[in-house]
């Protein structure tokens, strides 16, 4: 008979439990999110000979505490799920910290298979374990793998079944040590309490519980207060235990149950589990060996720059190509609508707002692929670690992480990046606050959409230092956000650092299967979200610039003005009179026709409104409008400035008529130009980085801080720069 | 114990063991889930360009960690 097995796969950071996942169900997972926070949920089948394992990864963990939520999301799998069995992937060479974990899951009470995964290595590390013996001592089954190989992955998946058979339909039997002689009476005393009371025991074993008691642990003490007035009675006997652990040791319950879990497990390791002979080839010297160079103070430096900025020019030359062929598709598909739809609404629609609307976020494919892939790269070689190790100093100041440094890079902190996928990277950060000043900041970095807005001013208005100017504007822009990170951090994101304490992976070749594997799954989530929230939002946008239609009065005239324009052409034609000029003039009808349109839009309406507010800045209703326009993407602010002078459609790549009437218009000194560039450079997201940071912030209320907060910002400085002009 | 002192001392190549930790909450939580506990081995392998963080090696794995929170642990040298 086929049986379901639910299995949670648990272990350390670094200790090759994703490589063990993907090693067990192959391409067969699906990554989702836990409901409510950003700690990817991933699932994947095997069939080990009549069972269907159905394999939950939980989130790689040190331990099994509250103060992160990939420990509360690891723990509460565990205790609600009620995994069939645990399998607790082991870093077997460094077998003391890694079994502190397994304690922690055994206290849990869940059925557990230890994976002594990386055998390999330790065995070059001149370790020898006797896992018999410590099979033995723990009483759970012990097997060897070897994960990148797939070396000893039957094996588990077979002490897994048989795991799973012995302890079906049993109660669990949570695993019971030592907390010596202070603590021991009292978790008795509070065992008593709690099964008395039944507090929990539907979810949690009754010693486990008290111990998260003794360790203050916030999450289980108000579940408790929620439950059972007897959590107030377990509080005292914390309290006291506290008061007499303070003055007889100078020490706290916390501390004491940590130390006697390393004592538990080095009293295990002493038995003769463990021998170390000498080393042959001890892969974390040698790692330590290369971070003498790698981190060096000098060449460190000098390394990480070369990498950054290979990771830049490998993303867009490579990706060019590609992007090219999605831009020429979705043009193929606008042709195609343009060919064989009747002339309305719907077919504006279709082309304006659905094609180019998701073309314009599909266009980012694989641009958004690369950059995963180098992300992918850079964090299972263990070269991203030491990014983050050397920068931290520097990020720390302003009240952020070293690792917030690829997010910023990677959203043009080198001029011509991607705020889309620059956001995406700072999946990294696993500190909230820090991740969150990061996301915020970021989108401030000189991307590439903004770059022909910048192009086209400073070639207007700096024509004699514009490389010098386009340097100053990425210099600013690092400036801002770093400054604003530090503001944010002292004001609505404010708080203690979060503690750095990192593990530096031993440096290693990543496995192309896991590489294919995470930049498949973070480019599939990004491709799912262009076909839902950002096709609706670009239809709104589309909406906003098309209704509504000019009044009939003002069609009637154009159209008036086009028919005999078009008359003039056909009597030249037949008379063999040039007739360019004339189709010229037929043009500029249409352009203005476009431009009354525009202005007499939504858009356009804003635009005009926003006249009063705007002027401070020098900004008239068509850079408002373009810059509304721009909060669709940043590339739209040329080309909608265009349409606003009646030019017709504006070629971002190629503007000198649009420069020309810029450099006309007396409404532009450089004083509004610089005002302008600013706001570009640190206004509202463009939706896309928007919807990107709602998704990894998990929180709009974030999303739109980010808009009304940067747009304010960029406001008051646009303003204080006109003004100040107007003085000097 | 005389012969504690704070871990920030120690300089890049130096052994030492723990003798205390005197953290609380978070920090003192993420220390002793590394291993960082009385009594454990270290060895100063580097810092960072600009000093800090610090990066030590304990057994079978490499630990970075800022000065101000290397200021919680106390080590003497072996």
């Amino acid at each position: 008979m086929s049986k379901e097995i639910k299995v949670a796969l648990a272990g350390n950071p670094n200790s090759g439990k994703t490589t063990a996942f993907n090693a067990i169900t192959g391409a067969r997972q699906h990554v989702g999110n836990y409901p409510g926070i950003t700690v990817d949920k991933k699932e994947g089948f095997t069939k080990v000979g009549e069972n269907r394992i159905h394999l939950i990864d939980l989130p790689g963990t040190y331990s099994l505490t509250a103060y992160t939520m990939e420990e509360i999301v690891a723990r509460n799998v565990v205790a609600d799920q009620r995994p069939d069995v645990v399998i607790d992937v082991l870093n077997a060479g460094a077998l003391e910290r890694n079994l502190y974990l397994a304690i922690q899951l055994m206290e849990m009470g869940a059925p557990i298979v230890l994976a002594l995964n990386m055998m390999d290595e330790a065995n070059k590390q001149g370790m020898k374990i006797d896992i018999d013996k410590l099979a033995d001592l723990l009483n759970v089954p012990v097997v060897e793998t070897v994960a990148r190989t797939g070396e000893g992955i039957q094996e588990l998946l077979t002490e897994t079944v048989k795991c799973a058979a012995k302890n079906e339909g049993k109660k669990w039997e949570p695993l019971s040590i030592s907390y010596g002689p202070d603590l021991d009476p009292a978790l008795n005393k509070m065992v008593d309490l709690i099964e008395k009371n039944n507090l929990l025991t539907d979810r949690y074993p009754s010693r486990w519980t008290a111990l998260k008691y003794l360790e203050s642990d916030d999450e289980i003490m108000q579940l408790g207060r929620e439950a059972h007035p007897v959590s107030a009675e377990l509080e005292e006997v914390v309290k006291s235990v506290s008061k007499h652990l303070e003055s007889t040791l100078a020490t706290y319950p916390e501390a004491v149950i940590a130390d006697y879990r390393y004592g538990y497990i080095t009293s295990i390791i002493r038995q003769g589990v463990v021998t170390r002979l000498d080393a042959a080839a001890d892969r974390v010297a040698l790692s330590d060996k290369i971070d003498t160079i790698v981190t060096h103070r000098f060449l460190g430096p000098i390394i990480m720059l070369a990498v950054m900025y290979l990771i830049y020019q490998v993303t867009f030359t490579f990706s060019e190509t590609p992007v090219g062929w999605f831009e020429s598709f979705f043009g193929w598909l606008g042709e195609t609508a343009e060919a064989n739809m009747n002339d309305g609404l719907l077919k504006s629609l279709v082309i304006s707002g659905v094609i180019d609307g998701v073309g314009g976020v599909m266009g980012f494919v694989p641009l958004i692929m690369f950059m995963f892939l180098q992300i992918a790269i850079l964090e299972d070689s263990g070269y991203m670690a030491r990014v983050a190790y050397m920068l931290d100093r520097v990020f720390r100041f302003f009240g952020l992480h070293g690792c917030s440094v690829m997010p910023f890079i990677v959203s043009g902190g080198i001029a011509g990046g991607c705020a889309v996928p620059g956001v995406m990277a700072a999946r990294t950060l696993r500190s909230p606050k820090e991740k969150l000043a990061t996301l915020i900041t970021a989108p401030f970095m000189a991307c590439g959409a903004k770059l022909p807005v910048f192009l086209l001013f400073v070639g207007v208005f700096f024509e004699k230092n514009q490389a010098m100017v386009m340097f100053m504007i990425t210099m600013v822009a690092w400036a801002c956000a770093l400054i604003v990170s530090k503001i944010l951090r002292n004001t609505v994101i404010k708080g203690e650092a979060t503690p750095f304490v990192m593990e530096l992976p031993p440096y290693r070749f990543p496995t192309l299967r896991g590489l294919f594997i995470h930049t498949w799954e973070r480019t599939w989530q990004y491709i799912k979200k262009a076909g839902t929230v950002i096709l609706a939002i670009s239809i709104l946008i589309w909406a906003a610039m098309t209704f509504p239609n000019l009044p009939e009065d003002q069609v009637a005239a154009f159209d008036a003005q086009k028919t005999v324009v078009q008359e003039q052409i056909d009597a030249a034609t037949a008379s063999g009179a040039p007739v360019a000029e004339l189709e010229e003039k037929l043009l500029s009808v249409e352009n203005e026709e476009a431009e009354a349109t525009l202005k007499n839009s939504y858009a356009g309406s804003i635009g005009v409104a926003l006249e009063p507010i705007m002027s401070p800045a020098g900004f008239d209703w068509r850079t408002n409008i373009a810059l509304v326009g721009g909060f669709a993407a940043k590339e739209v602010i040329v080309s909608t400035l265009g349409t606003a002078y009646s030019l017709g459609e504006v070629d971002p790549e190629d503007a000198s008529p649009l420069a020309e009437r810029i450099a006309q218009d007396p409404n532009w000194t450089p004083a509004t130009a610089i005002a302008f560039l600013l706001f570009v450079l640190l206004y509202a997201p463009c939706f896309v980085t928007v919807v990107a940071i709602k998704q990894e912030a998990n929180s709009w209320k974030w999303a739109i801080f980010s808009v009304v907060f940067n747009t304010a910002l960029a406001y008051t400085v646009a303003v204080a720069v006109v003004q100040i002009g107007k003085l000097l | 114990m005389s012969n504690a002192i704070p871990m920030r001392e120690l300089k890049v190549g130096e052994k030492a063991k723990v003798v205390a930790i005197t953290a609380i909450g978070e920090l003192g939580r993420r220390i002793r889930d590394m291993g960082l506990v009385p009594g454990a081995e270290l060895e100063v392998v580097g810092r960072a360009p600009l000093q800090d963080p610090v990066a030590l090696r304990l057994t079978g794995f490499t630990l970075s960690l800022r000065n101000n929170e290397a200021d919680y642990i106390a080590v003497e040298r072996v």
